[in-house]
C-alpha cells in the first residue's frame, strides 16, 4: 500500500476514520489541534458523517464523547495537556461510569513549553483514573495504536487515554494504513444505571474499574507495544518510554546496543516484564520524555534497591523533553556539538504581527491606564498575552484560560481599584463567561476587555465559539447595557477608544468594552481564498 | 544515503515549503523521511526552524542531533547563524543574505555577512533580488531551495517535478517563476564552489 506522509497528530485523524469513529470533539491547543482540523478537511469523513466541529472547551468535548459513547458509537476527545485539567472532572468519572462506544482521549503533552504554560505529564491523569494509557514511540505506532485503543475501549468498556508529545504530533513520516472498518450502530448500554453515579452505584462501579486493573496489565503483556530486548551487558537495564525508544534507538544507528531494553508504550506497567528486567540487571536506567513517573515508583520513596537512573539522580536533566543527544549522554555517548551561536545573534521572540486589533487595543488602554499606574492588567491565554512583552508591556499575568476575570475580581476586593481583565474571545467562551457572572453578583469595580479578534488567533484561526455572541452573552450575564461598548481598535479611533475605556476604569461596578476587529491573518486568508475562488469561476 | 537538513528562518517566510518540495523529491527516490515542524507560539514573527532528516536506512528520532546536521539552510542570515550549534564540523550554511528586521537589536548586516564567511564552508545569496529578477520576490525562499540543491544528493528532475505538484494549484505562471528561481539559485551556488 502507498504510505502517505502525515504528521503524527494527522496519523492519529487518518486511523480514526479508519477505525469507524463517528464522532470527534476538540477544543484548539497546541500540539493537538491538527487532529480536529484533519478530519474537518477529510473528503471521506464527510462522506461517512463523522461529527468534527470544535468544542466551547475541553470539558464540553469530554462530556459530549462520553455522550456519543453512551450511545454506542466510538468517539474521540482531543487536547492539549493543559485541556485536561479543565476536563478532568468529567475525564475522571468517565473511568468510574466505563465507556459503551469506544472511547479514546487523546492527551498532547508539551514537554520543554514549546507553546505552554506547564509541561505536566498527562500519564499521572490516566494513573489517576485508572485507564489503560498508549504512548507511541513513533508516527506508525501513533496510527496502529489509535485504531487499537478504540478496540480496547470497547473489549473494556473503558475511555483508553492517547499520549503524545510535540515532537511526535508535529513530526511527518510515511504512514501505512489499515482497513476501513465500519461505524458502530446506536446501541444503549445493557444496563441504563451504568452512567448513573449515585454514591451506591458509584461504589459499584468503582470496584469493578479497580477490578479491570489485571486484565488491563494482561492486555499490556499481549498487545505487543511493550517488549523486552535481550542484551548481554547487565550493567544498566534501560526502560525506554514512547519517544525515549526512538532518542536511544538513533545512538545505536549503524551499531549495536548491548543493554537489555524494555520498550514501554502501553500503561498499566507490565509488572512481570519491569521485574524481569530488574532482576537481571545491576541497575537500572529510564528514559521518560515527560515527569519521571516510573523512575519514582522504581526507586520508591527511600530508595533503597538497585541503582535507579534517570531524571532524579541528574543523570538525564529533571526538566524539559529528552533529545537524542541527553540520551545518548546518559548511556554514556561521548557528544561533540557544533560551534557556539555566535554572540551578535539577538533572540527573536514571537510577537503580534503587524495590523493586529489587539495592538491597537492595548495601546488605548496603556494609555488610558496612565493616571493609576502599572501593575493592575489580569491578562489570559492567546495572541494577546504577547502584549506582556515589549513593546507594550501591557499585561500582568497569564495563569490559565479564564482566570483574568476572576484574578480582577480578587484583586478588586483587596483593594486594587480599578483592576483591569483582557481576555480574548475564544477564551471568554471556553471560561470566562462564569467568571463574568461572579463580577456582576459581586459588582466588582473591574473593566473587563473582551479582545473580539473573532477566531482562535493563537492555535492558527479555528472557528471561534464565541463569534456573533458576545454581547448577547455580556448583557444575558447581566451587564448593564451603558456599560456595554464596542469600539474598532484602529489607529484613527485611538483618543476615542482611549476616553471611552478611562470614563470605565473610573466606574464603581463591572464594565465590559469589546475592542472588535478581525484577525489580520483570518482575513488575509479569506481574501485568498476570494481570490481564488473568483479565478476559478472566470 | 543519509543528510540531515536544519530549515531556518522567521515565521511566516515558508521554510515549510522548502521542507516540502525536498521531502516530496526524496519520496520520488524511495528515501525514508522524518519532518519536524513548528507550529503554535513561535509562528509569530519568531524564530523558527524545522528538521529535515533523509535517509536510505530507517530514521529512528524525530531530531536531529546536535553537531550532526549536514546543511542549514536559512531563508535570513542571523537564523542561519542560530543554528551553528547543531552543524557538523563539515557542514554546509546555505543562506539569504537579507536581513528580516523586526527586533530593536538587530546586529549590523555586514557583521553577520563577516560572521557566516568565518564558517568553512558557506553560500550566500542576495534572494530577494535574484527573485525580483525572475519576477517576484516571494520566490526568494525558491531561490535559496536552488541554492542547496548541489548539496541535497537528489536528482534536481525530482526536485522540480515537487516545486510543479506543489505549486501547480496556482497557475502555469506561478510553476514558470519557481522552477526559474530553483534554476537561479542553483547556477549561483555552482559558481561559487
Ligand atoms: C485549557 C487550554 N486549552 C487550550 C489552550 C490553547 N490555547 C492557547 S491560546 C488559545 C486561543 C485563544 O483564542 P482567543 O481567546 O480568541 O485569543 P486570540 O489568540 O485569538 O487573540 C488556545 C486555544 C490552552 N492554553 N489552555
Amino acid at each position: 500500500m502507498q504510505k502517505l506522509l502525515l504528521l503524527g497528530d494527522e496519523a492519529i485523524a487518518q486511523a480514526a476514520i479508519d477505525g469507524g469513529m463517528s464522532g470527534i470533539y476538540a477544543y484548539p491547543g497546541t500540539p493537538s489541534t491538527e487532529i480536529m482540523e484533519y478530519i474537518q478537511a477529510s473528503k471521506t469523513a464527510k462522506e461517512n458523517n463523522i461529527r468534527a466541529m470544535w468544542s466551547a472547551n475541553e470539558k464540553t468535548a469530554m462530556e459530549s464523547a462520553l455522550g456519543m459513547s453512551y450511545a454506542g458509537k466510538r468517539a474521540m476527545v482531543c487536547m492539549k495537556h493543559v485541556g485536561l485539567n479543565v476536563a478532568a472532572d468529567a475525564f475522571v468519572n468517565s473511568a468510574i461510569t466505563g465507556a459503551n462506544g469506544g472511547l479514546v482521549v487523546v492527551a498532547a503533552d508539551d514537554p520543554s513549553m514549546h507553546s505552554s504554560q506547564n509541561e505536566q505529564d498527562s500519564r499521572f491523569y490516566g494513573k489517576f483514573a485508572f485507564i489503560p494509557i498508549l504512548e507511541p514511540s513513533n508516527q506508525q505506532e501513533a496510527y496502529d495504536m489509535t485504531r487499537y485503543a478504540f478496540e480496547l475501549s470497547e473489549k473494556m468498556r473503558i475511555p483508553v487515554m492517547l499520549r503524545i508529545t510535540t515532537r511526535l504530533a508535529h513530526s511527518r513520516t510515511g504512514i501505512v494504513r489499515g482497513e476501513q472498518i465500519k461505524q458502530n450502530e446506536i446501541s444503549l448500554p445493557d444496563n441504563l444505571r451504568q452512567f448513573v453515579l449515585l454514591p451506591a452505584i458509584a461504589r459499584k462501579q468503582y470496584r469493578e474499574l479497580l477490578g479491570k486493573q489485571q486484565q488491563l496489565e494482561a492486555a499490556s503483556v499481549e498487545s505487543g507495544y511493550n517488549r523486552l530486548i535481550e542484551g548481554t551487558d547487565k550493567s544498566v537495564g534501560i526502560i525506554a518510554c514512547g519517544l525515549g525508544f526512538n532518542y536511544l534507538m538513533e545512538n545505536f544507528v549503524g551499531g549495536t546496543l548491548k543493554n537489555p531494553v524494555l520498550k514501554i508504550s502501553q500503561y498499566p506497567l507490565p509488572l512481570d516484564m519491569v521485574n524481569e528486567l530488574y532482576e537481571s540487571c545491576d541497575s537500572l536506567l529510564v528514559l521518560e520524555d515527560g515527569y519521571p513517573i516510573i523512575e519514582e515508583q522504581l526507586r520508591g520513596m527511600l530508595n533503597k534497591g538497585k541503582t535507579i537512573k534517570g531524571r532524579l539522580d541528574g543523570t538525564l536533566p529533571r526538566d524539559g523533553e529528552l533529545d537524542p543527544v541527553n540520551v545518548g549522554v546518559a548511556i554514556g555517548k561521548t557528544h561533540e556539538s557544533g560551534e557556539a551561536i555566535p554572540a551578535l545573534v539577538k533572540n527573536r521572540p514571537p510577537q503580534l504581527c503587524d495590523g493586529c486589533s489587539h495592538t491597537d487595543a492595548f495601546l488605548a488602554l496603556n494609555e488610558a491606564l496612565l493616571e493609576y499606574g502599572r501593575g493592575r492588567v489580569f491578562s489570559d491565554i492567546g495572541c494577546y498575552t504577547l502584549s506582556a512583552l515589549e513593546p507594550l508591556e501591557s499585561i500582568n499575568s497569564c495563569v490559565d484560560m479564564g482566570a483574568s476575570i476572576t484574578m480582577a475580581i480578587g484583586a478588586a476586593d483587596a483593594g486594587l481599584v480599578p483592576a483591569v481583565a483582557a481576555i480574548g474571545d475564544s477564551t471568554f467562551t471556553h471560561s470566562g463567561m462564569t467568571g463574568l457572572l461572579d463580577a456582576v453578583n459581586n459588582n466588582s469595580p473591574i473593566t473587563i476587555l473582551i479582545l473580539d479578534n473573532s477566531t482562535t488567533g493563537m492555535t492558527g484561526g479555528q472557528t471561534s465559539s464565541a463569534y456573533g455572541k458576545i454581547d448577547d452573552i455580556v448583557r444575558g450575564i447581566g451587564v448593564p447595557e451603558a456599560h456595554i461598548h464596542v469600539l474598532k481598535p484602529l489607529r484613527k479611533y485611538h483618543e476615542e477608544n482611549t476616553a471611552i475605556i478611562r470614563q470605565e476604569l473610573a466606574y464603581q461596578g463591572v464594565s465590559v468594552i469589546i475592542p472588535r476587529r478581525e484577525c489580520i491573518q483570518t482575513l488575509k486568508r479569506k481574501m485568498r481564498q476570494k481570490a481564488k475562488a473568483k479565478a476559478l469561476n472566470i | 544515503m543519509k543528510k540531515d537538513i536544519i530549515l531556518a528562518g522567521v515565521g511566516g517566510q515558508g521554510i515549510l515549503s522548502i521542507a516540502a518540495c525536498i521531502g516530496m523529491a526524496a519520496l520520488e527516490e524511495s528515501l525514508h523521511l522524518k519532518q519536524a515542524e513548528v507550529h503554535g507560539m513561535s509562528q509569530r514573527g519568531g524564530a523558527v526552524h524545522s528538521n529535515l532528516r533523509l535517509s536510505s536506512e530507517p530514521i529512528a528520532s524525530d531530531l536531529i542531533p546536535e553537531g550532526k546536521a549536514d546543511i542549514i539552510i536559512a531563508v535570513e542570515p542571523m537564523e542561519s547563524l542560530r543554528y551553528l550549534p547543531m552543524l557538523n564540523k563539515n557542514g554546509w550554511i546555505i543562506t539569504s543574505s537579507n536581513p528580516f528586521i523586526n527586533i530593536k537589536d538587530y546586529p549590523e548586516i555586514e557583521q553577520l555577512i563577516q560572521e557566516i564567511q568565518k564558517q568553512p564552508q558557506y553560500i550566500t545569496l542576495d534572494a530577494n533580488a535574484m527573485a525580483k529578477d525572475c519576477g517576484n520576490i516571494r520566490a526568494a525562499n525558491m531561490i535559496v531551495l536552488g541554492a542547496a540543491t548541489p548539496f541535497l544528493d537528489l536528482k534536481l528532475s525530482n526536485i522540480e517535478n515537487a516545486v510543479k505538484a506543489i505549486f501547480g494549484s496556482k497557475g502555469s505562471d506561478i510553476v514558470e517563476l519557481n522552477l526559474n528561481a530553483v534554476k537561479a539559485g542553483r547556477d549561483h551556488a555552482l559558481k561559487q564552489l
